[in-house]
């Protein structure tokens, strides 16, 4: 049979295309724009070349955020992932109560994020916040707008509130796909609790807590608006994370040559640890299935 | 190895049973005797699952005792049982070894090390996976898996029992055949109790010394493969086992007499004066065409091979005959007969056995 060579096809693309330029290729060439040229205002651009990407690399503060931002990352994915996999474990797998629980545990996932930010601003208040006043009736020492730990603390437990549901509910989904069969073989085969976790549930999970991680990660990396509506990155810097930071640098102080560089590696360590993850991940499963 | 007794078991789905149909089986008392080879037999949700994950105690019996060699373990946990079962679709623990899969069950006991390497090594033999020992057991095709669960089934040698659940239906028929064959070796070789749940009466009848007939929750008859042939106490057994299956007409008897679609005919032994839904049962292997007997119909004539299956109707029931190979179909085939020895009669379904041998005319 002859094929018949058309290109016209190439026109069903240019929708996307126009789109995606739109979206996002124009918009991320205007930061490469900025981030090679410096501006003194009245829209006067001078040629900057890679000063800017010299300047952040040697800059501490970038540096500062991020560490902070990693650590930040690393905690919360400690506490989120196992907790979640705890909570899914133990939910109900079927019945009024498995509903109530999804619902329930969904309610975090549906608030907005600033919401989620003021609600512990003002629930961690010594003056009119309940844990604040709490703790502070108590005699514990809490004032996340004085004290690092507390300010730190404030935001991890808030970013477990918030996140750990999603962990959890994608837990539950990979947990409800093990037939039956798998449980009664298992104690046919007289296999301990842990057994069970390790060689059924854990194995089973392990696709579901992949995009879990990944998702959680990306996440956490670009935190806003929630520390910024608690603490506003205090007390001091400590809890200024590299958006809060970048902000700061581009609509505080308009340094926006700066700032445009600090987005691009900012944006390329994002893809860098992503990708790093996804090899990791799709290597592990190939290595399974020799 | 045990003997299993079952004491007046039933089991029920729902919590609250009204009546005998809430039950997926029925009350029960039954000996699985201690080494022997059982297959459960019958239609698919008459119960056998139920009643084998109840000996197993992944299900707890709605009312009666389970017994190993007399000790009461209706309420122990599957892990205290020490039973093997393996199950229709293939269960293996991905991320492990074909090798590992194999040792679990040995470890979860803490048995010797050196021991769990031998007997693993054996096992991997006897399924004939010895060369993939290594490999994991999540790239494996299905048969491939199945035969992992079956090797995991029989790792330990000191199991009460082995319990198989239709554990050959995703295994192509040539391997089928060599893992049933393998399967009653082992049983020879070390006398382990096995019950075989089954749909498949050639898997049943070739694998057990006792075929144990399941019909809607309840056991209908239990006895060797040629009992079941020769004597089937219910018409779901005459029905259900057989190649076609046993033939089941209406009938009115009296005595030695029946009387079919307003055709008297002779049965050569008394039955007395059965009562209720009366129905006469002939194998087709007892049946003859010709000249005499019930007039038939010949609707179409099947040739598979050793013998014909003539399809006949006879006053709107089907009716089958079989022919030896080589013998035609007659011209004058418009009559069918039964050979007395192998017609039985049903009330209600089940058998009724003929009366002790009277003289001629006795009955009458």
């Amino acid at each position: 049979m002859n094929k018949t060579v058309n290109q016209k096809a190439w026109f069903l693309v240019l929708p996307v295309l126009a789109l995606v330029s739109f979206s996002a290729v124009i918009p991320l060439m205007t930061v490469v724009n900025y981030s090679v040229q410096d501006s003194f205002g009245n829209n006067q651009f001078f040629w900057a070349g890679l000063e800017w990407f010299k300047e952040m690399l040697e800059s501490e503060r970038m540096w500062n955020a991020l560490w902070r931002q990693l650590a930040f990352s690393a905690i919360i994915l400690a506490i989120q992932i196992p907790l979640g996999i705890i909570v899914a474990l133990n939910m109900p797998k079927s019945g009024f109560w498995a509903s109530f629980c999804l619902v329930l545990m969904s309610l975090p996932l549906l608030i907005p994020w600033n919401v989620v930010g003021t609600i512990w601003q003002i629930f961690g208040r010594v003056d009119i916040g309940l844990l604040g006043y709490t703790l502070d009736a108590i005699g514990i020492e809490y004032n996340y707008t004085q004290n690092f730990y507390a300010a730190w603390i404030t935001v991890i437990v808030m970013d477990v509130w918030h996140w750990t549901s999603l962990v959890a509910l994608l837990a539950y989904a990979g947990l409800q796909s093990i037939p039956d069969a798998y449980y009664q073989a298992a104690k046919i085969d007289q296999a301990s609790r842990w057994a069970v976790f390790r060689y059924i549930e854990l194995p089973k999970m392990a696709g579901v807590l992949m995009i879990a991680i990944l998702l959680r990660f990306m996440d956490s990396f670009m935190i806003y608006t929630e520390p910024f509506v608690v603490t506003g990155g205090g007390p001091g810097n400590s809890t200024t994370f590299l958006s809060i930071d970048l902000v700061k640098m581009a609509l505080g102080q308009f340094d926006l040559g700066p700032a445009a560089a600090f987005s691009i590696m900012y944006f390329l360590v994002i893809l860098l640890i992503s990708w790093v993850f996804y090899t990791v991940m799709t290597n592990m499963d190939k290595r399974d299935g020799v | 190895m045990a003997k299993i007794t079952l004491d007046n078991l039933a089991h029920s789905y729902s919590p609250n049973p009204s009546g005998p149909e809430d039950y997926a089986l029925k009350q029960l008392d039954h000996d699985w005797v201690d080494g022997e080879a059982y297959a459960l037999l019958g239609a698919s949700g008459c119960g056998k699952s139920t009643l084998l994950n109840i000996i197993s105690g992944l299900l707890e019996p709605s009312q009666g005792r389970i017994l190993f060699d007399g000790v009461d373990v209706t309420h122990a946990p599957t892990a205290q049982r020490n039973i093997a079962q393996v199950f229709q679709f293939p269960v293996v623990y991905d991320t492990m070894t074909v090798r590992d899969n194999l040792a679990f069950p040995l470890r979860n006991r803490g048995a010797d090390a050196a021991y769990i390497a031998k007997r693993v090594q054996e096992i991997g033999a006897m399924i004939g996976m010895e060369a993939v020992l290594d490999r994991k057991a999540r790239g494996l095709t299905a048969d491939a898996k199945q035969k992992i669960s079956l090797g995991r089934g029989m790792v330990r040698e000191d199991v009460n029992a082995l319990l198989f659940d239709e554990p050959l239906t995703v295994i192509d028929p040539h391997m089928k055949w060599e893992l049933r064959t393998q399967l009653k070796s082992l049983h020879q070789q070390f006398g382990h109790t096995m019950i075989y749940v089954t749909h498949d009466q050639t898997e049943a009848l070739t694998f057990a010394d006792k075929v144990v007939v399941m019909y809607d929750g309840r056991v209908v008859q239990m006895g060797t493969p040629q009992e079941l042939f020769e004597r089937p106490e219910h018409t779901f057994v005459g029905y259900f086992i057989g190649s076609p299956g046993m033939n089941v007409l209406a009938a009115e008897v009296r005595g030695d007499r029946a009387v079919i679609g307003g055709q008297e005919i002779g049965l050569g032994r008394s039955f007395g004066q059965p009562k209720g839904r009366v129905e006469v049962g002939v194998r087709p292997e007892f049946t003859r065409l010709g000249a005499e007997g019930l007039p038939a119909t010949v609707k179409r004539v099947e040739d598979v091979g050793r013998h014909k299956i003539v399809r006949a109707d006879v006053g709107g029931t089907e009716v089958n005959v079989i022919l030896s190979e080589g013998v035609p179909v007659p011209a004058d085939a418009t009559r069918i007969a039964f050979a007395p020895e192998g017609v039985n009669v049903y009330s209600d379904g089940w058998r009724v056995a003929p009366e002790a041998a009277t003289p001629e005319g006795a009955a009458a």
